[in-house]
């Protein structure tokens, strides 16, 4: 339908080896990191590792699974995750539902409310006193209760809800259902997709946490692991940094790892994102869709 | 409907109604406000800290009013101007040298003929997306070490090793450049969807008129997406003090704190490693003010010239 002019087919293939680069440039790094995690210390310290593993080995990978500190903040991370992404889809789906019902009074309220908080935030320190004041420093709460709900998600909830014609709703009513039963029975399971997409997204949200806990646990016990990959990881580099701010030392580890099990505990932290993404991108995908239409 | 309510002699017995018709949705958003007032609005109302000399055993309520004694302290300080314009100029490069990234890449790839490869293209750059920003930052520093995989590939190619990340005249570049890798992918489905929309009659019309490519791309898909560039640029600039915390916290060290300390981390390090809380939230809500004042502004103006706005 189109005729191709020469130099049309010329930007065909300068883009493609464009698109080629920007995978590339996307996915070395991560490849990088996975195979130095698999070589021998000697083949990593002469930069030789390139394209394959050189004396592969799964040395680094025991180093940290041995690692208690390790195995605490990972089964921290994942209670974390659980139990986080629990209470942010109740609070979101009670949030979201009622507001997109047309009958609903007071929704128009409650949404500027809402939607002002996007655009409006107290800030660190009044969220820390209050956090503080609430008692919930050093306890899991800090990081689950504070942003339990995305105002963002909960608006791209509420668009899926509105598209869900209102006389399936009608006609459960007649037959004498409440609004309980009608959410649970009706909505929710005609929002699978959507309720797919919220849970990867909280999940992905808390397991990647690193704020809350900062501000808020002291105990290196309660630790997730973002912190703990920031203590193997960053201490050595940022220790000058650290001591010449006259702050403590907030690695766990004294020794400086190497290379190999730095990487290593990189992509442990990972793993769980990497394993799912192929199965999951395209609710991934989809969920900015949603919320790029809302109109 | 509601906003009228007031004028209506019944409204009262309409709401009473409602409220019993309605009465389990009302249930149900019991728990999410009482969450909102909390959470978002607590912070709120503690901002007032900023007025007052905030000491932790008298409470809020009971520590003195100053008034405006740290607005004061702070504009006063050169060193607060430092740090405030550190943070609207790396704001200003994200805008600058980030946010016509993503459109650019979308329009590439919509360019690609094999569908397949397009959405492998697609799901492969936002990948970086979902990556923490505490091993994003890790990746940059080992990389950027001495011995790191940049050095590496400079010495390879006939350079010398230098250590960048303890200069301050790379920290901009360093924090905007791995902010386009994580992000790039991401932000182009928003372009890539509004792509999808465009009508295809259009361009068959212009082939007929005889439009080459790059007319087409001019004339056809760019105004097609412009509302939605649009709408990505205000959100953008009404954040545009909104940087990130925590990956400047994790990239930064006090080498370069020359231009990559920002009001967010210099808070930081002064309300909660310092205890200085009334003054650092003062200096906090400095970025909240221009932020605002900037989404205003620009939605205004986005309003004027064009007819795209928020609200």
């Amino acid at each position: 339908m189109i005729i191709q002019s020469r130099s049309h087919r010329i930007f065909q293939i300068f883009n493609g080896f464009f698109m080629l680069l920007v995978c590339l440039v996307v996915l070395y790094p991560i490849y990088y990191m996975v195979i130095i995690s698999l070589s021998e210390g000697a083949a990593v310290m002469t930069g030789k590792v390139k394209l394959l593993p050189i004396d592969f080995t799964f040395r680094a990978y025991r180093a940290s699974v041995q690692d208690a500190m390790f195995v605490n903040s990972y089964w921290n991370t994942i209670v974390i995750t659980v139990f986080g992404s629990i209470v942010s889809m109740f609070l979101t789906v009670l949030f979201a539902y009622p507001l997109s019902r047309r009958d609903f009074y007071g929704r128009r309220v409650i949404m500027a409310l809402a939607t002002f908080t996007m655009f409006f935030t107290g800030g660190m320190i009044p969220n820390y006193l209050l956090v503080m004041q609430m008692g919930m420093n050093d306890t899991y709460w800090a990081l689950i209760l504070p942003g339990a709900v995305s105002i963002y998600n909960m608006i791209v909830m509420r668009t899926f809800f509105q598209g869900i014609p209102f006389d399936i709703t009608e006609s459960a009513y007649i037959d004498g259902a409440n609004d309980l039963t009608i959410l649970w029975r009706i909505i929710l399971p005609l929002s699978k997709p959507i309720i797919a997409t919220m849970v990867l997204f909280y999940s992905v949200g808390l397991w990647n946490g690193f704020y809350n806990a900062l501000l808020y646990l002291s105990d290196k016990r309660l630790y997730p692991i973002q912190l703990f990959v920031r203590s193997v990881v960053l201490a050595g580099e940022t220790l000058s940094a650290d001591m010449a701010n006259n702050m403590s030392s907030e690695g766990g580890v004294g020794l400086l790892a190497e290379q190999s099990t730095k990487y290593a505990t990189i992509i442990l932290s990972m793993l769980p994102i990497l394993a799912i993404y192929p199965f999951v991108s395209r609710y991934f995908k989809n969920g900015m869709m949603v919320g790029s239409v809302k109109g | 409907m509601n906003d009228r309510l007031a004028l209506r002699p019944n409204a009262f017995q309409r709401w009473r109604k409602n409220i019993v018709r309605c009465k389990y949705l009302y249930l149900m958003i019991l728990l999410p406000l009482a969450w909102l007032l909390l959470f978002k609005y607590g912070p709120m109302y503690g901002m007032q800290v900023a007025f007052r000399n905030f000491r932790v055993r008298k409470g809020i309520w009971g520590s003195d009013w100053v008034g405006l004694k740290y607005f004061q302290q702070y504009l006063s300080d050169p060193g607060f101007w430092k740090i405030a314009r550190n943070t609207i100029v790396l704001g200003f490069y994200q805008v600058v040298f980030y946010f016509p990234i993503p459109i650019i890449f979308a329009l590439l790839m919509n360019e690609m003929r094999s569908k397949g490869a397009q959405r492998l293209e697609q799901n492969i750059s936002y990948l970086p997306h979902f990556i923490s920003v505490v091993v994003i930052a890790s990746m940059t520093i080992s990389f950027l070490a001495k011995d790191g995989l940049i050095n590496q590939m400079i010495v390879s190619l006939g350079g010398t090793a230098y250590t960048y990340m303890q200069n301050p005249n790379y920290f901009r570049f360093i924090y905007i450049s791995t902010d386009i890798w994580q992000e790039m992918g991401w932000s182009a489905i928003i372009y890539t969807a509004a792509l999808t929309n465009v009508d295809t009659q259009l361009y068959d019309a212009a082939v007929v008129d005889g439009a080459g490519r790059l007319q087409q791309t001019l004339h056809i898909t760019i105004p097609a997406i412009l509302p939605t560039i649009a709408i990505m640029f205000i959100m953008k600039m009404g954040g545009i003090l909104n940087l990130s915390f925590e990956k400047t916290l994790l990239l930064q060290n006090a080498l370069t704190y020359d231009t990559s300390d920002i009001i967010s981390t210099y808070v930081y390090r002064k309300g909660l490693s310092g205890s200085q809380f009334s003054y650092s939230t003062a200096v906090d809500m400095f970025s909240t003010i221009i932020n605002l004042i900037f989404l205003l502004t620009t939605n205004m103006l986005c309003r004027k010239f064009g007819d795209t706005s928020l609200w």
